[in-house]
């Protein structure tokens, strides 16, 4: 880690810090929708039982997404420079996630427009493949930010260009991340699932968490290990690997009592204290590697947008976020109730169509 | 093709087709809130019926409004990475807002809207609907600001020691008068295309009612259907008009304040060559050129005395820059305006660039300015011949002239906006910051052919496809008409949900 020319201002630490929260709260948000919608055509036997699903999530996916949009704004706003050469450097991932977004939200949206079986299964594939293809690609660039992705500034402007390549993402490490992050959305999913359904829903995923909670505790294990030891932040990482761990290990035990509440909460420390880990590790450089640039680095310092606009975005955020985290938590109040097959209505057939 | 053009080939495409989705996003979800109102206070089951009836056409489309938005989000950093490091201060606030303070909102309360039918009280449940409508309408307050900037830089200087634009002033960005003239420009261009889109599904099924065989007259089901219609196409007709009046008024403020700060894109509009008026004549506005594409060579015009100096300076005699001198005075160096930091500060880089052509595309800028007036006229045209058809009870005849203008009409007012924000943007090159930073300086530099050309192959391939897969959607609950609506009444926790996705 290259040392910082000059100490940080309590704004840029403060954005740093809040840029790691949205992260973090879309992580364990749209977390737990990516896990449900990879699981809709796997857990779901028919109709009805893939509609539980799909409703579990209805009502919150979309403000779930809006914390990865608002860590992008944020970015954007906060740090112009690691939002230009991170967006740009990872062009064919971000377009990978662009994707996979899109077909997935259309999938919930406009699945039951349709009768149609082929019309419904076409679309919880889509559901499930975008949820995968988002989770792998952000495991993939997550695990790059880890190792810190090399820049250098570029020939014809002053921006910072990354000179990987689009290859040079796929490490050893990098591809274990790919693997992980599904795994442990899929576990969170499988728990959130648990939680807010009844009847055959709740209890295949119930079974399904059991697996799939060994894959991620396994494969956590390893990637948390590694990354302690090939990519150290001294004592902290390895806390926050313990916390993790713990946090896996309490939900596959406390799921497999039937408390899905407790397994919920575990899951959610894991995936924070991973993050968090994440996010040292990436302080303060970025997540870039900036041997090649030391002259001219990217860091929390140059990266930064002015006290000004930081000053501004402050008060917003004082101001804004404690009133979208009530009422996000409000609508998760409004629709605390676990539904089953019997919750859902009967297809009607469709009047004929005006002619 | 280059990155520069391939980049600014895809920025159009995502845009353009984002923008089929929003304008009828935003001024629909304030119509089912309009609708959902008058049936709270009248309990009239007319209004519950139009607004699940428009609710499901709503969000059909705001589906689509919802996934093409995180395309340009994320669009900037991907293709315009030296446009993002070097507006960012600025640019990137607004973009932060408005995720922070419109998309949450709007995302959570629809949320709340869609399920929450059996979950809320009636009044509780109304209020999701207008938390839902004013977020998403806030989120165009931001984004406008944003792409304000790009037409008027306000509000920032520059700075050489991180070489970029920063802010000044973040009041003067939010309140930038091109963006006091295209709020409300937009607000009200929004509301002429929802509003086109509930004249002509209303008005389509008010024809069909009608062709329907005598036995049904009388009939409950039948009074009840043309009833909701009659009122939605009245009250959509109605918006047409005012929405129409309030796009004249401001699209005429819009024309002064462009002329005032962005007089080579009025110029462009009007393919005006030379100066015109100021000297006691009155510079005439251009309806129709017969000649070459570019307007340089004209065989036959059709012209109107006057109004392009009324348009651009508020007199019947004002004077309005041509093309040819206003290239003089930018290859002088002669900014747009003297009186902006930013320009001024960052000229001397701005040179460095070496812009060799300070002129828009003229063919596209002033044909788009044409159309999209022009495609407006005929969508109030549309308003006020469905007033007449409706007049005293009556009904439209079903013929094809009638369905063809049912077509016409959400597609007009659609095809405006698009023409609008062509011309807004074409008008603009070759600057992607008005007088500050040329559009080729703005590219990702690290982003190769090949890159560009997978992504604006697969946004084409996708939107393509959804495109069919959106329209076949309206189209059939288009069709299927007014619903059957159940009691609203709170539901116990083991009742099947009055509404499930």
């Amino acid at each position: 880690m290259s040392p910082l020319a000059m100490d940080p201002s309590v704004l840029q630490l403060v954005w740093f810090g809040l840029i790691a929260v949205l992260w973090i709260g879309f992580l364990i948000l749209e977390g737990f929708d990516f896990g449900v919608g990879m699981l809709i055509p796997f857990l779901g036997k028919n109709d009805k039982e893939r509609r539980v699903l799909v409703n579990s999530i209805g009502p919150v996916w979309d403000a779930n997404e809006v914390w990865l949009l608002t860590a992008g704004g944020a970015m954007f706003a906060a740090f112009p420079g690691w939002y230009a050469t991170l967006f740009s450097g990872l062009y064919l991932p971000f377009f990978l996630i662009l994707f996979g977004l899109i077909i997935r939200g259309l999938a919930f949206e406009y699945r039951v427009k349709r009768q149609d079986p082929v019309w419904r299964n076409r679309w919880d594939w889509c559901a499930a493949i975008g949820s995968f293809i988002v989770s792998l690609v952000l495991g993939v660039g997550f695990a790059n930010f880890i190792i810190g992705l090399p820049i250098k500034v570029a020939e014809t402007s002053p921006v910072h260009v990354y000179t990987g390549g689009f290859f040079g993402l796929f490490s050893p490490f990098a591809l274990l991340g790919g693997l992980v992050l599904p795994t442990l959305f899929l576990f969170h999913g499988a728990i959130f699932l648990a939680l807010k359904t009844r009847g055959t829903i709740h209890d295949r995923a119930r079974a399904f968490a059991e697996k799939v909670g060994l894959a991620a505790i396994g494969g956590g294990a390893v990637f948390l290990l590694w990354s302690n030891l090939a990519y150290s932040t001294g004592l902290i990482g390895w806390a926050l690997m313990l916390l993790a761990a713990g946090g896996l290990v309490a939900a596959w035990l406390m799921v497999k009592q039937d408390r899905e509440g407790w397994a919920f909460v575990g899951t959610t420390v894991a995936t924070l204290a991973i993050a968090v880990g994440i996010f040292v590790r990436m302080y303060p450089n970025l997540g870039f590697d900036n041997s090649a640039t030391l002259d001219a680095p990217l860091n929390i310092l140059t990266a930064s947008a002015t006290p000004m606009t930081l000053g501004i975005m402050t008060w917003a955020a004082v101001i804004f976020v404690p009133i979208v985290l009530t009422y996000q938590a409000w609508t998760y109040w409004v629709f605390r109730k676990r539904i089953s097959v019997k919750n859902i209505p009967d297809d009607v057939p469709e009047p004929a169509p005006v002619a | 093709m280059s990155p520069e053009t391939l980049a600014r080939w895809q920025f159009g495409i995502t845009t353009v087709y984002h923008w089929f989705f929003v304008p009828v996003t935003l001024a629909l979800s304030m119509i089912v809130a309009i609708f959902q109102t008058l049936w709270y206070r009248s309990g009239n089951d007319k209004y519950l019926v139009l607004t699940k009836f428009y609710g499901k056409l709503f969000l059909i489309n705001f589906a689509m409004g919802v996934v093409t938005g995180i395309v340009q989000e994320f669009q900037f950093g991907m293709n315009w990475s030296e446009y993002s490091r070097f507006v960012g201060d600025i640019f990137g606030a607004p973009l932060a807002f408005e995720a922070l303070l419109a998309f949450f909102m709007e995302s959570t309360f629809l949320g709340l809207w869609i399920f929450g039918w059996d979950k809320l009280p009636k009044g509780l449940h109304l209020l999701t609907i207008w938390m839902a409508a004013i977020g998403t309408n806030l989120s165009a307050i931001f984004i406008l600001a944003a792409n304000s900037f790009m037409q008027n830089p306000v509000g920032a200087i520059y700075n050489p020691v991180t070489d970029r634009a920063e802010m000044a002033d973040f009041g003067a960005v939010l309140t930038n008068p091109v963006m006091l003239v295209t709020f409300p420009h937009t607000i009200a261009a929004s509301w002429l295309t929802a509003a086109g889109f509930v004249a002509a599904v209303s008005g389509w099924h008010l024809a069909k009612i009608n062709k329907k065989s005598v036995d049904t007259v009388g009939s409950a089901k039948r009074a009840e259907d043309e009833s909701a219609h009659r009122f939605a196409a009245t009250f959509a007709a109605w918006a047409l008009l005012a929405s129409g009046a309030a796009l004249l008024i401001s699209g005429d403020e819009a024309g002064k304040v462009m002329t005032e700060y962005q007089p080579m894109k009025m110029a462009a509009a009007e393919a005006l060559y030379e100066t015109a008026g100021g000297d006691g004549s009155g510079a005439p506005f251009s309806i129709l050129t017969i000649g070459s594409l570019d307007g340089s060579k004209e065989i036959w015009s059709l012209t109107v005395p006057n109004v392009l100096s009324f348009l651009a300076t508020g007199t019947w005699d004002g004077e309005v820059e041509g093309i040819n001198p206003l290239k003089e005075a930018y290859a002088r160096g002669e900014l747009v305006n003297p009186d902006n930091p930013l320009q001024q500060a960052y000229a001397e880089n701005m040179r460095a660039f070496g812009i060799d052509d300070y002129v828009p595309n003229i063919p596209v800028s002033y044909w788009s300015f044409r159309l999209m007036m022009g495609l407006g006229f005929a969508a109030m045209g549309i308003g006020v011949l469905m007033l007449w058809m409706l007049r005293k009870g009556r009904l439209p005849k079903d013929t094809p002239l009638w369905t063809a203008l049912m077509i016409v009409a959400p597609l007009a007012p659609l095809f405006a906006n698009s023409f609008g924000w062509i011309f807004t943007e074409m008008g603009r090159q070759p600057w992607i910051v008005a007088g500050v930073m040329p559009v080729s300086a703005g590219i990702s530099p690290g982003v190769t052919v090949v890159e560009l050309w997978i992504s604006m192959i697969g946004y084409t391939i996708i939107y393509g496809a959804l495109a069919v897969v959106e329209v076949g959607l309206l189209l059939k609950y288009i069709k299927l008409g007014l619903p059957e609506v159940a009691p609203v009444e709170i539901k116990a926790e083991d009742d099947v949900l009055s509404f499930a996705y």
